[in-house]
């Protein structure tokens, strides 16, 4: 039996990988255009707002806490740079929905680590709140970005997209605060075992408020790049895309109940779903029918996760007396 | 090293009381700097109390603490860690996602300069510095979940190492190590005494306090019942003054049926790491008790028989029918009951109310056409329950659990049950945390179990409670069973001894 667990705990942790080379082999038999080296740009330039929400998630769920107000953030903070800072140079742009970002992130982290309320819950009432503040001040409107933004789009900085360019600045530096700084490894300590990081002296509510304050960070940077390739806000911008992130990390190894996973696997989710996206697009697969498989992945994603849990639980589980070897 | 030394701590009759109740009275021990002390004493003896005083958890109300000539009042655990006094526990605190050298500096990483980055490079310098120290080969890098359970001790001992601990306490460090990661262990311990270091080992494990420690204290009852250098002192010796008393007369006395038919089996069970080829039988009304250390296996031999742990191998037959492959619905159908070790966390609901807690476990019984549960029909049984268990309240249908005393919520757990009319009762601790008068009501009621027919296997880590109830009892060490003792008067040193893995002593038949 332990065996077989082993062999199974092998594969579940692969499954993103196997699920990416069957899904290249499905699409790319399906159409030639899809193995085209400009057809994998693209789905990285596409993949990278994504991927960069879904990093700042990383942080979050490695605490065991879920941030659902991402889509919010991101939502609020483009409207407010589409509303009153039209004519601003772009850096001065990315400055404000950073700290916009950050300090939404910080009421998150305030009232989970305060008030001891379920992230779950509160999280989910601040997406309402900035959803709903951002339609209140646009009027619902659709609100579109001048050239300062737009020029972004086709800007590239040493060859490379803007786009990918940002979402690597994002991973570097989330790869290194998480496995180079103290911070990132108690990030994981918090993870887990909160109780034994509780015995360990370390600042746990701290460390989980620095989390939801780097999502919303992320949340704003993310929301940043994808108004540079859209070059527009309105009610639907950002909508559901909480979801998105979510999956995007756990299918990348990032495990719901914290302690387990990496930015490495979040980015790699993210391009899976993106090159879903894609596939079903270039073999023009009826509109309707991409929610349906964006669905059936985060699924499998959340299914794959608590099989995973399990079989270490029980692998893990606590012995009497010495295992007589097999 | 001089024999007369002063001692390295030195504890002066610290006393201690909850809720007007004094648990430790006027204790004194004393260790040398490079000496090791055993601490030993039943559950409820005080050294929890004591452990706990001198890791800064809880203060003492007179009495004082001297650690290397100084004055020692830890307020909290940080003030005891900071005076280099650090506690190996059973349950260890590592961090299974991190890797070892991470596990030993989480707290307190050393930083490249004024940089927020770890200095990886010193960590894995220290780390392999210290882990040579405890003899643990393995990387720096290694992940903590990859290790061993003995190995991850180790890493626990380097840690207090690496922070230049001056006093080690281990509470019961060998339950669940191998034999020869035990001799490991203690050939560490060995070196740490070289080293300087003071040691308080704790454990029910008599032979290994005896091979490792040079003095040994033991409590009973909250009272500092002796202590000796163990070269004056055998095992028997210890025993005796950790039992000390004689069994009150709190056990309330039954007619002996003198045994029924055998009812219920067990042959064979194996699990690998939890149970080794463990085989026994009831009778009808019969009491069983079943003796063990924390972490004996006695509690997960009863989750595998209720089906609620897996097991490989073995039979388990109850009224001539086997029981393959239980679940907990399937051996709750067979007649098997299950009160578990923890009340609040599995056996009862503490937001229902002791109505829907009582026909929880047969609500089809009170279901009428169509499956709607009878709302009368749930009082009724519930007043029936009550009266049968002289609960506290009659208000069965408004009051919450969670608003009775602890003796009347295991009333409401047996109670429950009782509907069912089992044919085994497994009662895993039925009277922890529960006041004297109240446990002696459980004992009546367990009592009444069997009268009425019910066998009985009755867990329990106080001996005198097994002696007190049972017919028969048996121990368990290291998930083997090691001794069966029957008729009474029970030969409590036997039992211990048995229990605490002295060699297997046979069964008197």
């Amino acid at each position: 039996m332990k065996i077989g667990s082993r062999a199974l705990l092998l594969i579940l942790q692969n499954a993103p990988y196997i699920l990416f080379v069957v899904l290249l082999v499905v699409f790319g038999l399906m159409s030639d255009r899809f193995f085209a080296i400009a057809n994998f740009r693209n789905i990285i330039i596409q993949a990278a707002p994504i991927a960069i929400l879904a990093i700042g998630m990383t942080f979050v769920l490695l605490t065991a806490q879920i941030d659902l107000s991402v889509g919010g953030i991101m939502y609020l903070t483009a409207t407010v740079l589409a509303l009153y800072m039209t004519g601003a140079p772009w850096p001065v742009g990315l400055a404000a929905v950073i700290f916009m970002g950050g300090f939404i992130g910080a009421l998150n982290g305030v009232v989970v680590t305060r008030l001891g309320v379920a992230s779950f819950i509160v999280t989910l009432a601040t997406l309402f709140i900035l959803r709903g503040i951002a339609m209140y001040l646009s009027n619902t409107r659709t609100l579109m970005f001048g050239d300062e933004i737009l020029t972004l789009n086709r800007a590239t900085v040493l060859g490379i997209p803007s786009a990918i360019f940002a979402f690597l600045v994002v991973f570097a530096v989330a790869w290194v605060i998480l496995h180079q700084t103290p911070f990132g490894r108690q990030v994981y300590a918090v993870g887990g075992d909160p109780e034994a990081a509780r015995k360990a002296g370390l600042p746990v509510a701290r460390i989980v408020f620095f989390c939801f304050v780097i999502a919303g960070i992320c949340a704003g940077v993310g929301g940043f790049v994808s108004i540079t390739q859209i070059g527009a806000v309105g009610p639907k911008y950002g909508d559901q895309i909480e979801f998105s992130a979510i999956a995007a990390a756990v299918l990348g190894g990032v495990s719901l109940f914290g302690g387990r996973g990496s930015v490495a696997g979040t980015v790699f989710g993210a391009i899976l779903i993106k090159s879903v996206q894609n596939g079903l697009n270039i073999i023009n697969a009826d509109p309707y029918i991409y929610p349906l498989v964006t669905a059936a992945i985060i699924f499998l994603a959340v299914a794959i996760d608590g099989l995973r849990t399990r079989i270490i639980e029980r692998l893990e589980r606590r012995t009497i007396r010495p295992v007589s070897v097999e | 090293m001089t024999g007369a030394s002063t001692p390295f701590l030195r504890v002066e009759g610290v006393r201690k009381s909850f809720f007007g109740v004094t648990v430790l009275h006027d204790v004194s021990f004393a260790v040398e700097a490079g000496k090791a002390l055993g601490l030993v004493g039943e559950n409820g003896s005080g050294k929890s109390t004591s452990m706990n005083i001198l890791g800064g958890v809880i203060q003492p109300e007179a009495g004082s603490m001297f650690l290397g000539g100084e004055a020692y009042a830890p307020a909290d655990p940080k003030q005891a860690a900071a005076a280099g006094v650090a506690f190996i526990h059973q349950e260890l605190n590592l961090f299974h996602n991190l890797t070892v050298e991470e596990n030993l500096f989480v707290d307190a990483f050393p930083r490249r300069g004024v940089l927020p980055l770890i200095d990886r490079r010193a960590i894995r310098a220290s780390t392999e510095e210290v882990l040579a120290e405890v003899d643990l080969q393995v990387k720096p890098s290694t992940l903590v979940a990859k290790l061993s359970q003995g190995e991850r001790q180790l890493v626990e001992i380097a840690k207090a190492v690496s922070r230049n601990a001056r006093l080690i306490i281990f509470d019961e460090p060998t339950t669940s190590l191998t034999r020869p990661e035990v001799e490991r262990l203690f050939a560490i311990i060995e070196r740490l005494k070289q080293r300087g270091i003071a040691i308080i080992y704790i454990s029910h494990a008599l032979e290994d306090v005896i091979s490792v420690c040079e003095t040994i204290t033991v409590l009973r009852d909250g009272h500092l019942a002796g202590t000796a250098p163990k070269d004056d002192l055998t095992l028997q010796q210890i025993i005796a003054m950790m039992v000390g008393r004689s069994i009150d007369t709190i056990y309330p006395q039954r007619l002996r049926s003198g045994g029924g038919d055998r009812i219920f089996s067990v042959s064979g069970l194996s699990q690998p790491g939890v149970a080794e080829n463990v085989s026994f039988d009831i009778r009808q009304g019969e009491i069983v008790g079943l003796s063990g250390l924390m972490g004996s296996g006695r509690s997960e031999l009863a989750r595998m028989i209720f089906g609620l742990d897996p097991f490989r191998r073995g039979v388990i037959t109850i009224n001539g029918k086997p029981l393959n492959d239980p679940t907990p619905r399937s051996a709750m159908d067979a007649g098997i009951a299950f009160l578990t070790e923890d009340r609040r966390g599995e056996g009862l609901l503490m937001d229902f109310t002791v109505s829907e807690n009582t026909v929880l476990a047969s609500l089809r019984s009170v279901a009428g056409a169509l499956g709607i549960l009878d709302k009368r029909a749930i009082s009724r049984v519930s007043l029936d329950m009550a009266s049968a268990m002289r609960l506290s309240t009659d208000r069965v249908d408004d009051t919450q659990v969670k608003h009775l005393s602890g003796g009347n919520q295991q009333k409401v757990v047996i109670g429950k049950w009782l509907r069912r009319q089992p044919v085994l009762f497994i009662l895993d601790e039925p009277t922890r945390g529960i006041d004297v008068g109240a446990k002696q009501e459980v004992y009546r009621i367990i009592n009444g179990l069997v009268e009425r027919g019910s066998a009985v296997l009755l867990i329990s880590s106080e001996i005198e409670e097994l002696m007190g109830l049972s017919d028969r009892i048996l121990a368990l060490s290291r998930g083997e069973m090691v001794g069966s003792f029957d008729s009474k008067p029970f030969d409590r040193e036997a039992i211990m001894a048995a229990a605490a893995g002295v060699g297997k002593l046979e069964a008197a038949e």
